[in-house]
């Protein structure tokens, strides 16, 4: 079950914690990635955590033209890519007053545009192939709103109705689009959280513990997976169990 | 009839699964042909391929026919 061999997968924000989880889980089930990201260095050290079939593709998806690039520089080193993961995200928080147009137009800019761009650019050879998997990573507060992330929220709310557009498009090319959103996922972002903080948020968590990295990773792979290939338009929640949509 | 041209209604007549004949340079895809918008696109990439051209998005938009496409190709393939 859910075999990746042979097959090729293109992850952004691959250093992040929930990124390098993907990168490792679709390698571990036998794809070869690339691995795109900001920080080269992080990127390096994951691919030679990885060994072989891994290649290092450093992007800034906040730069037009840097989008552009990354799925021909993907085609290039693996010679196509079956699977895209946009991963990439940043957070700009501030309550809504406060948000600056800045603000605004960066997350939505890394978040949503740069996975508008590499979706348009990676589903044309997905259609001539009659296969393909996009997985875009939204985020529950995309469908819960949080006080604080007018930005982050818009923007991940818009990936879901993105997707589902796209997934109606191409489904009949054998070519699906999904996305999986994170509850509170233990990363470095939420280590920044007092102790009271987690508290809190933990009271709204039947599973009543934080998610791993790996638990949103193991749902990709699903998605990513020949097994999935009639679950097309979907948003995935691995949150345990805090919000049930 | 132009080797193009012939070449144009094959690729057609076999990408929308439709009788030869019906390939005519009258013939809208979508009007005529049962194709979608889809069907359209992927047209182009296939003519693509097999005149090993390029089609602009905006020069894309205006073959609309079997005719629009064979003379699109015969001005701008190699």
């Amino acid at each position: 079950m859910f075999d990746l061999s042979g097959k090729t997968a293109l992850v952004t924000g691959a250093t992040g914690g929930i990124g390098g989880a993907i990168a490792k889980a679709l390698h571990a089930q036998g794809a070869t990635v690339s691995l795109s990201g900001t920080r080269k260095e992080a990127l390096e050290a994951l691919a030679a955590e990885l060994g072989e079939r891994a290649h290092v593709l450093p992007c800034n998806l906040g730069v037009a033209e840097e989008v552009e690039k990354l799925v021909p520089d993907a085609e290039a080193a693996m010679g196509q890519v079956d699977i895209l993961v946009n991963n990439a995200g940043i957070t700009r928080d501030n309550i809504f007053m406060r948000l600056t147009d800045e603000a605004w137009d960066q997350v939505i800019a890394v978040n949503l545009t740069s996975a508008f761009r590499l979706s348009r650019a990676a589903v044309r050879s997905m259609m001539r192939r009659r296969a393909g998997r996009i997985i875009s990573i939204t985020s529950i507060v995309g469908v819960t709103g949080n006080a604080g992330q007018g930005n982050y929220a818009a923007a991940k709310a818009a990936m879901i109705g993105m997707s589902k557009s796209l997934a109606q498009e191409v489904a009949s090319r054998g070519v699906t689009v999904n996305c999986v959103a994170p509850g509170f996922i233990a990363t470095p972002m939420t280590d920044a959280l007092n102790e009271k903080q987690r508290e809190s948020i933990l009271k709204a968590v039947p599973a009543a513990r934080l998610g791993s990295p790996a638990d949103i990773a193991n749902a990709c792979v699903y998605l990513a997976s020949d097994e999935a290939g009639y679950v097309t338009g979907q948003t995935l929640h691995v949150n345990g169990g805090m919000a049930m949509i | 009839m132009s080797e193009i041209a012939d070449q144009v209604k094959k690729i057609v007549a076999e990408h929308l699964g439709v009788e030869p004949a019906k390939v005519t340079e009258n013939a809208s895809f979508i009007d005529d042909l049962g194709a979608d918008s889809l069907d359209t696109v992927e047209l182009v990439m296939a003519f693509e391929e097999a005149f090993n051209t390029e089609i602009p998005d905006d020069a894309a938009e205006t073959i609309l026919t079997v005719g629009d496409a064979i003379k699109f190709l015969e001005k701008n393939a190699a």
